[in-house]
């Protein structure tokens, strides 16, 4: 399939999907029908030309699938089914209002992220239903057969028909709460995109890019939102450092060794610009925050410009609003490099007994490489390697084993 | 999260195995046919193996000038891996209920096998920045 199709029809995959769930109310069987319109589309357009209501289309080929399974499915239950009720749903009330295009977008992704479902759901269901991706290429992204991807989808739609989620936007009780679920099914999906950037990962698709994508198009829906403009930024300056990440032989390359000049100047301008923007409106959330410390390191030319006392501060003030025990090992680190590292490992010492962290890699390899700054290389290369054995990810392991015997050397001790 | 769960045996384990009555075999066999097609149902089944009986198997070294020198039977004592399961999964809670599940299949008059399962996390190519 060309590019410019395959694009065109991601646009369209949740806008049909809006208007057929709209329309049905079932959104299982719709997100079926609009699949099958989708496919029928990639074959027949590319031989007959694109239609010159290229959603209208879909929506049209959707809804013929629909009224032939609601048929079969009638046939089957003629005796339960109110007759009543089923007319009604087929032909809206002549005094309905419509609903614009942007509430129903914004309604499935809700649907998408409901809190009734895991991540992991949320996730493929949100790729599948909002990104308009095949399920061979979300199974491709996760590295799992498409048979079992195929399955998350199934019971993630199953789910959300039992839960009897109607097909309307959360009340304004509910609306931001499931706003926060939607976010972080976006920060999930970019945070797989980002964090496997680690060498060359041909078959996977740009996962980054797509949590982008939905995000602007969040955005677009709720322009005055300062979390979704927090979240977007964040994405972007965190995305433009992508490059420069990983070395050619896919070794890891840490934020203070990285060749800035292969970080993207455009998405840092970007997600400056609408940082600053969204700090205008008063209001301060924790993308905004994770944010505006993303945007501090991505404006230092070189690693030694960084301003850590900004860093520190806004660290401080994340810990004020997130109890997570990965907010304050970053915040030892700000206060290790403006403070001295002895300041760091005391913080740390705060953590041993915080058993959410204790025995965590990341506790180790913090503590190691402070322990390196303070001069204790022998304790160094002990947590160095501490943390080797309890991470599970190739990549980091590598890289801490390397911090290890790179250590290890310069004592000139024996393994 | 991925795991492996290997199911592992001894010969003696094998020999006594192949001693089952068809009924026992059949009972088992459909324990595992019904995991599995919940595991597949569930969307946390990746992948799964049973290997080729132990007598087949060989072990392999570098050999002089690249040759691989092979050695036949296990010995005796030895363990081995009969099988193993992939599965992705949301916690480690839920590997160690499946690993429980495989290790709880029913043997000869219906008695559960209790074969250790291990279980044991398959490493990911994801990082956080450093």
């Amino acid at each position: 399939m060309e590019l410019p199709l395959e694009h065109l029809l991601r646009e369209l995959a949740p806008q049909a999907l809006g208007a057929v769930v709209r329309r049905f109310h079932d959104f299982a069987a719709s997100e079926d029908a609009v699949q099958e319109a989708l496919l029928a589309a990639a074959i027949q357009w590319p031989q007959e030309g694109v239609p010159d209501n290229p959603r209208g289309w879909l929506i049209q080929v959707a809804s013929r699938r629909m009224m032939d399974y609601l048929r079969s499915e009638e046939a089957r239950r003629r005796r339960e089914t109110d007759m009543a009720v089923e007319t009604a749903r087929l032909t809206p009330a002549a005094d309905a209002e419509p609903e614009t295009d942007q509430d129903d977008t914004l309604t499935l992704l809700f649907m998408c992220c409901h809190p009734s479902l895991s991540p992991s759901s949320a996730i493929a269901l949100t790729l599948r239903a909002m990104g308009g991706l095949t399920t061979a290429e979300i199974a491709r992204a996760f590295l799992v057969p498409e048979a079992t991807l195929a399955q998350r989808i199934s019971r993630a739609k199953a789910s959300i028909k039992a839960s009897g989620v109607p097909f309307r936007l959360p009340t304004n009780e509910e609306r931001s709460q499931r706003l926060r679920t939607v976010l972080h099914v976006l920060y999930l999906i970019f945070n797989e995109g980002y964090t496997s950037s680690a060498g060359p990962e041909l078959q996977r698709l740009e996962l980054s890019r797509e949590a982008i994508r939905l995000t602007r198009a969040v955005y677009a829906l709720l322009p005055d939102n300062a979390e979704v403009a927090g979240l977007l930024a964040l994405m972007l300056l965190t995305d433009a450092r992508r490059a420069a990440r990983t070395s050619a032989d896919g070794e890891l390359i840490p934020l203070a060794k990285q060749d800035r000049s292969r970080w993207d100047q455009a998405e840092i301008s970007e997600g400056i610009a609408l940082l600053t923007a969204a700090l205008a409106k008063g209001s301060i959330g924790a993308y905004q925050l994770q944010a505006a410390i993303a945007a501090v390191h991505d404006e230092a030319v070189r690693a030694e410009d960084t301003d850590w006392p900004q860093i520190l501060a806004l660290y401080e003030l994340l810990k004020c609003m997130s109890d997570n025990p990965m907010v304050a090992l970053n915040h030892a680190i700000a206060a290790a490099m403006v403070h001295g590292p002895s300041q760091g490992l005391d913080l740390l010492k705060a953590l041993d007994s915080d058993t959410r962290i204790a025995g965590h890699h990341r506790l180790d390899a913090v503590r190691a490489h402070l322990l390196e700054i303070t001069g204790d290389f022998p304790a160094a290369v002990k947590h160095y390697r501490l943390a080797a054995s309890r991470t599970t990810s190739i990549p980091e392991q590598r890289y801490l084993m390397m911090q290890a015997a790179r250590l290890s050397e310069s004592i000139g001790s024996t393994d | 999260m991925k795991y492996i769960l290997m199911m592992t045996g001894t010969k003696a384990g094998v020999d006594t195995y192949r001693a089952w009555s068809k009924g026992d075999v059949q009972t088992h066999f459909a324990y595992l046919t019904k995991l599995n097609k919940e595991l597949s149902e569930s969307g946390e089944l990746v992948a799964n193996e049973g290997l080729a009986a132990p007598e087949q198997a060989k072990v392999v070294r570098a050999g002089k000038d690249g040759v691989p020198v092979t050695d036949g039977v296990f010995p005796e004592a030895k363990e081995f891996l009969l099988g193993y399961w992939i599965v992705d999964v949301e916690s480690p809670e839920r590997a160690y209920e499946i690993a429980a599940r495989l290790s709880g299949g029913p043997g000869p008059g219906g008695v559960s096998t209790n074969m250790p399962i291990e279980v044991r996390q398959i490493m990911g190519r994801r990082t956080e920045d450093l």
